[in-house]
């Protein structure tokens, strides 16, 4: 590895910021991504390819509106496939980008500055992604508009609001709103800089739109912290309510595996752990193609660990406690349930995410993990493959044993369901190369203020 | 180096938050008027038919009781459409050699049915029952309109499912007695015009849709508004 990503002294920390940059030297290096005439040749693969999968993606999709849903592999019982599964595990990767930018804004976590900006570009691409699901999922996206929204249609029917998937609709919706808006405004004076840095007219044109007129004036910095302020006070409940809602979406109902009361904390903490698997999955990469060890440093890739840990391992605890609440409840059916997951003809899916999800993750204790970015890497992709395993095993295992055996079944995906879910990750590595490339990915602003030179004595 | 924007962008910029609102809303209430015109209804547009049927002549001119033609009204979900042999029980007397009525006569010579342009059409998803409303209480006209003032036949209601719902939550206020359900000339109760039922007269449509409901057995609301009531 290069030179600054090299450990300081034991019982030293990385710093937040590589050493010798100043504030010309940051807005350069930030900007130049942006305003390069020289487009990195890596950036065109990587889009070339996302955009094969987001064409992948366009095909199954379209075929699935000519033919409907029977090219999925859903049946009964198991009515519930990829559709909800993927649904749900993009839907908590979001949830890092918002605990970044809210709670640890709310925190003064200083360190979050660096990562912010793409995290939050991350939650907007990923829930566009979950929002395909339940748009796609019955096969005719044109009726999900009444029978998700609630509005004066001409049926005079409204959508059942005693159900948890009325609630989905409106948490989603908001935390989109309030994500986007949030990291809308935290980019108005970013692009206020590259209005200001560009040399063509045309491109001071459009990115001066985006500024809304930002002059960067004593009264502007004013409102715009209050406003930064006040979105991230209203972010910070959502980090906790919109997976809390997704889980109601199980616990809800009466089925064995899901009707339980600590889904929701299970699934928060599910969503920030894949959420941050997701973040290093992303900056691991972003840092060393463009560079930005100086700015994503170690400190950065540790924290984000740890906070994986201590995630993981409230995810290892509920794991514990579904076994345990199956055994507690006495309940033949839960029982049955746990043993299903044990011994049944899915267990293999349920081995391969305690592998996933919690033995592999323990590799975090150790510094050296923590400090060395492709062994993170690693990590992050196996803890992403199996928070993605654990809502399979949710859904899964908990539909094809119903309560009569002669209602029992096996779900065997197609290759339909697979293409849309490697589809959906085309179009999120292309929205987000996208990102990159035209917005300024690290927050220029906010990484001034950790400029030593920042600090003025009162 | 001149500015990036001309200064009425800033008035630009302010307008088009405005604008915006004032776009969203125009849309959002022309697409709620559109679902319910005509133009998607096809309400009050009167279909070409193969022979020129007149209600209004036949039922308020001659005086034709609804039954006479729809014979299965009462008794079945479809009203039914009349065979050639019911027109040709008056018209192989009347008439006889009118130009208009020649599709009636050969209909009737070769056996081949008159391929009648369907006015009422509900969607196929929809169960529904002409004879339990007619012995509920519901008339004719309360969904058919003035069908004795139609020269030709048209949709006087939109058959919307929230037109049906508007009744089926409060069937008492459209309700009248069995006698006049064919009656299309029928005056809901008034403090002027009592309306008798069972020996008992009635000056409101409120008392009288009470009693009715009672007298019929009508089910609950919630019954009647149930999905499966209609979607099966």
């Amino acid at each position: 590895m290069q030179g600054p990503d090299q450990l300081p002294p034991k019982g030293i920390r990385p710093p937040i910021i590589g050493p010798g940059q100043t504030f010309g030297t940051l807005t350069d290096r930030i900007t130049g991504i942006v305003l390069t005439k020289h487009t990195p040749i890596f950036w065109f693969a990587i889009v070339g390819f996302a955009l094969m999968l987001f064409g992948m993606l366009n095909t199954a999709v379209g075929y699935l509106l000519m033919k409907g849903t029977g090219i999925w592999g859903i049946n009964i019982p198991v009515g519930w496939g990829f559709a909800i599964v993927n649904f749900v595990w993009w839907i908590g990767i979001g949830h890092a980008g918002t605990l970044i930018s809210a709670i640890l804004l709310l925190f003064k976590q200083s360190w979050r500055t660096s990562i912010n900006r793409f995290a939050e570009a991350m939650t907007i691409f990923a829930v566009m992604q979950a929002g395909l699901f339940p748009l796609i999922h019955t096969g005719r996206p044109w009726l999900a508009v009444y029978w998700l929204f609630p509005y004066p249609n001409s049926m005079g029917v409204w959508p059942q609001f005693r159900s948890p998937l009325i609630w989905d609709v409106f948490a989603v919706s908001t935390y989109f709103t309030v994500s986007f808006l949030f990291w809308g405004i935290g980019l108005i004076p970013d692009f206020a800089t590259l209005r200001d840095s560009a040399k063509s007219l045309m491109v001071r044109r459009i990115y001066g739109l985006f500024a809304m007129g930002w002059r960067g004036s004593a009264r502007h910095w004013h409102r715009y912290e209050t406003t930064y302020m006040l979105l991230a006070g209203l972010a910070t409940p959502l980090v906790l309510s919109v997976h809390s809602v997704v889980s109601l979406d199980f616990a809800v109902s009466v089925v064995p595996g899901w009707h339980t009361t600590f889904f929701p904390p299970y699934f928060v903490a599910g969503a920030i752990y894949s959420g941050f698997a997701m973040v290093l999955l992303l900056a691991i990469p972003f840092r060393y193609l463009y560079g930005m060890q100086d700015f994503i440093t170690l400190r950065h890739l540790q924290n984000a660990a740890k906070v994986m840990l201590a995630t993981g391992m409230i995810v290892a605890y509920a794991y514990a406690l579904e076994m345990f609440l199956g055994w507690y409840s006495h309940d033949k059916y839960e029982l049955a349930m746990v043993h299903n997951r044990l011994h049944g003809p899915y267990a293999p899916y349920y081995f391969m995410l305690i592998l996933c999800n919690i033995i592999i993750p323990q590799s975090l204790w150790l510094n050296k993990v923590r400090s060395t970015p492709w062994m993170l890497f690693l990590v992050a992709v196996v803890v992403n493959a199996g928070m993605w395993l654990e809502r399979f095993v949710i859904v899964v295992m908990s539909l094809q044993r119903d309560f009569l055996p002669s209602s029992w079944g096996m779900y065997w995906f197609t290759k339909w369901d697979v293409m849309i879910l490697v589809g959906t990750m085309g179009f999120f590595t292309l929205l987000f190369f996208l990102f990159i490339r035209f917005m300024p990915a690290i927050s220029i602003t906010e990484m001034r203020t950790l400029l030593p030179q920042a600090k003025v004595k009162e | 180096m001149s500015q990036t924007f001309h200064r009425s962008a800033n008035t630009l910029a302010r307008a088009s938050i405005l604008g915006m609102v004032l776009l969203l809303s125009a849309v959002g209430s022309a697409l709620f008027k559109l679902q319910r015109s005509p133009y998607v209804t096809g309400q009050h547009i009167a279909p070409d038919q193969p022979v020129p049927f007149s209600h209004q002549h036949h039922v308020a001119g001659l005086g034709l009781d609804c039954r006479y033609c729809h014979t299965s009204v009462e008794q079945s979900s479809f009203a039914g459409i009349p065979p050639t042999k019911t027109c040709m029980n008056c018209h192989a007397q009347i008439w006889t050699n009118a130009a208009l009525l020649e599709p009636v006569r050969n209909s009737f010579r070769t056996g081949e049915s008159l391929q009648w342009t369907r006015v009422h059409d509900l969607p196929d998803f929809v169960y529904f029952n002409h004879s339990i409303h007619l012995n509920k209480g519901v008339g004719c006209e309360s969904c058919h309109g003035r069908v004795d003032e139609m020269p030709l036949m048209y949709l006087e209601n939109t058959l919307q499912m929230e037109w049906c719902l508007s009744c089926h939550r409060e069937p008492e206020k459209f309700l009248r007695p069995r006698k006049e359900v064919f009656s299309m000339t029928y005056q809901q109760p008034s403090p002027e015009h009592a309306v008798e039922v069972g020996g008992t007269k009635y000056f409101s449509q409120e008392k009288l849709g009470a009693a009715l409901k009672d007298m019929y057995h009508l089910r609950t609301m919630r019954d009647i508004t149930s999905c499966s009531t209609c979607h099966r």
